[in-house]
This record gives C-alpha cells, structure tokens and sequence, in this order.
C-alpha cells in the first residue's frame, strides 16, 4: 500500500486550526479555551500512545497480547459508560452492566468475523483483531448507554404506573414492557440510521481511512458494508441483553420495583 | 414502624389510621409483597414467599391512593377475558359510571371517574384480599356512598379488607377492626 505519511509539523499546521477556535472562545467568552487544550492534548497522548502499544502488539503477534489489549478495553468501556450514566445501578453491577453487554457481543461478533468473514491468519491477528473489535464495542457502547439511561430515566418517571402493574399481578417484564421496548429502540436507533445515511451523508470512518492509506474505494466499500451489518447486529445483542439486564438489577425475584439500587453518578 | 400483628377474617375489614407518614400505605405495600420489609404475611395458613409474588398479588390487591395509568384508554388495558368484562360492566353501573367512559381517554375524565375506574380495575379479576389506600378520596358524597356499598358487597362475598382512610364516618361504618399507627400505636386485634 502507498500512501503519504504525515510529518509532525503536518500535525502541528492541523492544531493551527485548534488556536482559530480558542481565540473564538475567548472572544465570546465561551469559557471553553481550558476543556479544548485539555481534550487537544489527550487526544495526543492518547493517540500517540495507543500507535506505541498497537506497534509492539502487531510486532509480538501472540494471541496474549491481542486478549490482554482486549481486556484493557473492556474495563474501559465499563468505566465510560457507567461514568456518562446521570442515574446508574450503584456498585460493581452497574459497571458490569454497563461494559458487560457491549463488550461480550463485541467479542463474540468479531471472533465471527475474523474467522468466518475474513478469514485472518492467525485468527488473532492484531492487525484484524483489535480495530474491529474496538469499532464494533464502541458502537455497543453507545447502544447501551442509551439503553441504561432510557430505562432508568422511564422506570424513575414512570414508578406509579409500573408499581400500578405490578400491584395487578404483572410480572416484571411486563410491567416493565414498554419501557424496555422503549430502551431498546433508542439504543438500535444510532446504527440504524448510520446504515440508511452511510455513503449519503458522510464517508464512514472506516472507509475513509483505507482510502486515505491507498486501498480501491470499491474495496473499501464492501469492507464498509460488512462492519455496518455485525455492528449492527452486535449492537443489537449489546442492546438487548443491556435492557434485560437493567430491568432485572432494578426490580428483583419478587417482581418489586427496586429503584433505590439506583444511585447519581458523579459527574466527570 | 413500630412491630405489630394482627389477623383478619373473610368479610371483616380491618381499619387502619394514623398520622401522614405513620407508615399506612407501606403497611398496605409490604402485605402485597411491593417494598421488600421483614415480616411475614399469612393468606389462609400460605406464607407470601412461598407462592410466585405474581400469583400473591392475583389474590391479593393493592389500590394506591392515586392511580397511575399507563393506557390511552381503560379498555386498552384490560385482559380479553368474558369473565372479566361481566364483572367490569357490572361495577360500572353500579359505580354511577357510563359503559362509555371505557373507551373514552382517561385524560378527558374527571379525577373522580378515574379513582372509581382505579377501583373497577383493581377488583376485575376478583382478588380475594383488597387493600385499599384512601378509596374515596376526592369523590363527591354520592359517588363516595357508591364506593362505600361495592366495599360492602364485597365484604359480603368473603373479602378481606384492609382499609386506610381520612374519612372516620366511614371507618366507622365499615370496619370491624382498628390500628392506629404512629405515637399511640396499640393493635386491637380481630
């Protein structure tokens, strides 16, 4: 693959631009020049670090270190959608909650594809292994974000007329019914727009990236296509199992309403 | 809350009464097994966490005292079920209510008509203990009189009851037992 590789001082012009708006939030006192220079210089660290360890990782090649990356990422993802929740379960299983669903169907769904879709050799394959697995957990993650925030938000705000159902002799999934589909939805929503506007809209990231790094569009294109349909369908399963797995952390086996395992999240 | 026990017979009705915040219709919620609390709950020698918390609550009904609705309208929420349909209509009537008010949303009714249909809900697959927080708040005489004979007449069928009200005239026509909860709490038994 031929590509053009940036220099420093490309990435240094690139954060000119970053200046332009940090003198915009200063003029109109937007109060926004700290959070962009600090969110500037983690994206750097962040970036530049994650090349580093992504070189050694593709450079070992064992199946250790593509799991043990793996792993980081999934405390990760519990950590950030647990963190971004207003109303979260409180303890380990809000954690658990919130990075279990996204990161399960995200490994799940690429041990699929590396093996039966694209055939990677090793199966492990950082190369493969990694981006993919990362791209399809991010969207879950998103998925079940909302999905965490539209149940606890709706079964707060809805209480009366759950705990009416439940007082009728509904059990709780029934009685939760509604919100849960609710849930469901919300969470399915992001991808399936992102599928019926993709190409329309905006250039996949995916996509843009291997036609920046040299490979046929129309290559990058069915690679595009594939990633859209499993993220799709792992986000469905993080989705899924997301929803059932709040409304079971907040009622419990006697099909009561357990909103006090609900706690605020402190702020990031 | 203070500890205390008390039983109550087919077609008595147990009154309860107390200051707000005494603990009245968490005593109701705890008997039909809503809010986890220690305590046990005995319905004809079953204990509560023997039988499906779904199946208890089949047989035992609670009625808050502001229904919640969850529906355009109450036929949208009723199980299609001719048993249950029978025993709807004829409540209604009896109620001082219209067949019509059924279909009709339940944000166009009055809050009168829907605490009645609160009831006519709760007693539509015919529960056998009724625990009911406040039934006539917020109805007129006549309409409140309604409720008081439907209360009746399920005492009259075997019903146990369980009833939490502002209203002392009214206790005192109906209960057949009393607990006061709060400072001077003293069960008096049945």
């Amino acid at each position: 693959m031929d590509y053009l590789t940036l220099s420093y001082w490309d990435i240094v012009l690139a954060a000119l631009l970053l200046l332009i708006n940090g003198a915009i939030s200063f003029a109109f006192r937007l109060n926004m020049e700290r959070r962009l220079a600090v969110a500037a210089v983690r994206t750097v660290v962040q970036l530049t670090l994650l090349g580093l360890l992504m070189k050694a990782i593709f450079a070992s090649n064992t199946v250790w270190a593509t799991l043990g990356f793996a792993v980081l990422m999934l405390l990760a993802t519990g950590y950030e959608v647990a963190a971004q929740q207003s109303r979260r379960v409180k303890g380990w299983r809000g954690y658990v909650l919130a990075g279990g669903p996204p990161f399960f169907a995200g490994f799940i769904t690429t041990i699929v594809v590396v093996i039966a879709i694209i055939g990677a050799d090793p199966w492990y394959a950082p190369r493969y292994f990694l981006p993919i697995l990362g791209m399809i957990v991010g969207n879950g993650l998103a998925g079940a974000g909302l999905v965490l925030d539209s149940v606890a938000t709706a079964a707060t705000r809805d209480r009366r007329a759950v705990e009416e159902r439940l007082a009728l002799g509904e059990p709780r999934f029934s009685a939760l019914g509604d919100i849960l589909r609710n849930a469901v939805r919300a969470g399915m929503l992001p991808i399936i727009t992102a599928m019926a506007t993709a190409g329309i809209v905006a250039i996949p990231g995916m996509m843009t990236g291997q036609i920046l790094a040299g490979a046929d569009p129309a290559e990058a294109a069915k690679y595009q296509i594939m990633i859209l349909f499993v993220i799709a369908g792992a986000t469905g399963l993080a989705v899924l199992t997301a929803a059932f797995g709040s409304v079971l952390l907040i009622t419990d086996d006697r099909h009561r309403l357990r909103l006090e395992r609900l706690g605020t999240a402190a702020k990031p | 809350m203070a500890p205390l026990s008390f039983e109550v017979g087919r077609g008595e009705c147990l009154a309860v009464t107390g200051p707000s915040g005494s603990g009245k219709s968490r005593l109701l919620r705890a008997i039909a097994d809503l809010d986890p609390v220690e305590g046990l709950v005995f319905l004809d020698g079953a204990e509560q966490s023997e039988m499906p918390a779904t199946e208890w609550r089949t047989y035992v009904r609670y009625l808050a005292a502001e229904p919640a609705w969850w529906t355009d309208t109450f036929a949208e929420g009723m199980p299609d079920d001719a048993a249950i349909e029978t025993r709807v209509m004829r409540m209604v009537t009896a109620l001082g209510l219209q067949p019509d008010d059924l279909n009709r949303p339940l944000a166009e009714l009055s809050t009168g008509e829907r605490q009645r249909l609160a009831l006519v809900r709760a007693l539509a697959d015919d529960p056998q203990v009724l625990l009911l927080d406040e039934p006539t708040n917020g109805l007129d005489s006549g309409t409140a009189a309604l409720v008081e004979e439907m209360i009746q007449y399920r005492m009259l069928s075997g019903n146990i009851v369980v009833l939490v009200s502002h209203d002392a005239h009214l206790l005192k026509r109906l209960a057949t037992a009393h607990i006061a909860l709060g400072a001077e709490a003293e069960p008096e038994g049945a």
